[in-house]
């Protein structure tokens, strides 16, 4: 399985359920595209939960940091949710940990925004 | 910590196209060998990532796509260490130019952190020049901790 992404409205708040594999190909153009979608029509508050995402590679981090950045730029914010501990190691390592929102509980996240 | 010192050698070879199917093709190959090795899944998943970001960097910045170029790529498991040989046909890169993907002017890259990782996931990690061009890459991971 590549990645699948879901996308919610919870208040003003987009949650998007991320699973499977975030890598170079199809899965990390799939988050692109469907990032710069939501960037598109206008949604500022979004909320990635990667919860389910069992892999990510280089090109997959270099897609979340690319979102980051748009929608950072376009006056918005995309936090973090539910990351496992290979996801959260590999964030760790990085540096990008700190970089991110990272947030473990949903209900909570979308208050943060 | 597994005891395979009852292992013999095994070794899998194969030239591969310059796809994004071999990546796939070489991580599950990798990993075969290695779940037979006995590395744990923490390992399988370092050595399998490892393995995926220096067959990209074969498929996509060396050989670049190019349909007529190969990726030749070799693992060995010799009870003591898994060892694993990629090599492109591309036209190569200065190994001092790779910007560190830590330095906080460098955080927000969208790419070049793949080298960074197979050597945080690999015990030992080589980059060489091939003539007349082409880059080889070895990984290791060793069975027993040193």
């Amino acid at each position: 399985m590549s990645v699948k992404l879901n996308t919610r409205q919870v208040g003003d708040v987009t949650v998007v359920d991320v699973a499977g594999r975030i890598t170079l190909g199809e899965g990390s153009s799939a988050l692109r595209d469907s990032l710069r979608d939501m960037i598109n029509k206008n949604q500022k508050k979004i909320l990635l939960n990667l919860g389910e995402v069992n892999y990510i590679d280089s090109s997959g981090i270099g897609e979340l940091v690319s979102g980051f950045t748009t929608v950072t730029n376009s006056g918005g914010q995309l936090k973090l949710l539910n990351l496992n501990k290979r996801v959260k190691d590999l964030l760790q390592i990085t540096k990008l940990y700190t970089v991110f929102d990272v947030h473990e509980d949903e209900a909570g996240a979308i208050r943060s925004f | 910590m597994p005891d395979n010192s009852q292992h013999a050698t095994e070794t899998v070879e194969r030239a591969l196209a310059s796809t994004l199917d071999s990546v796939d093709s070489a991580e599950e190959l990798v990993l075969a060998v290695a779940q037979r090795a006995g590395f744990d899944d923490d390992d399988l998943m370092k050595i399998g990532m490892a393995v995926r970001e220096s067959m990209v960097n074969a498929v996509v910045h060396g050989n670049r796509y190019n349909a007529n170029k190969k990726v030749r790529f070799a693992v060995t498991h010799n009870g003591h260490r898994l060892t694993i040989r990629i090599a492109d046909e591309g036209e190569g890169f200065d190994f001092e130019s790779l910007p560190d993907p830590l330095a906080p002017e460098n955080l927000l890259r969208t790419s070049g952190r793949g080298i960074f990782l197979i050597r945080s996931f690999m015990d030992e990690f080589e980059m060489r020049h091939l003539e007349p061009g082409g880059t080889e890459v070895t990984l290791v991971k060793y069975t027993v901790s040193k």
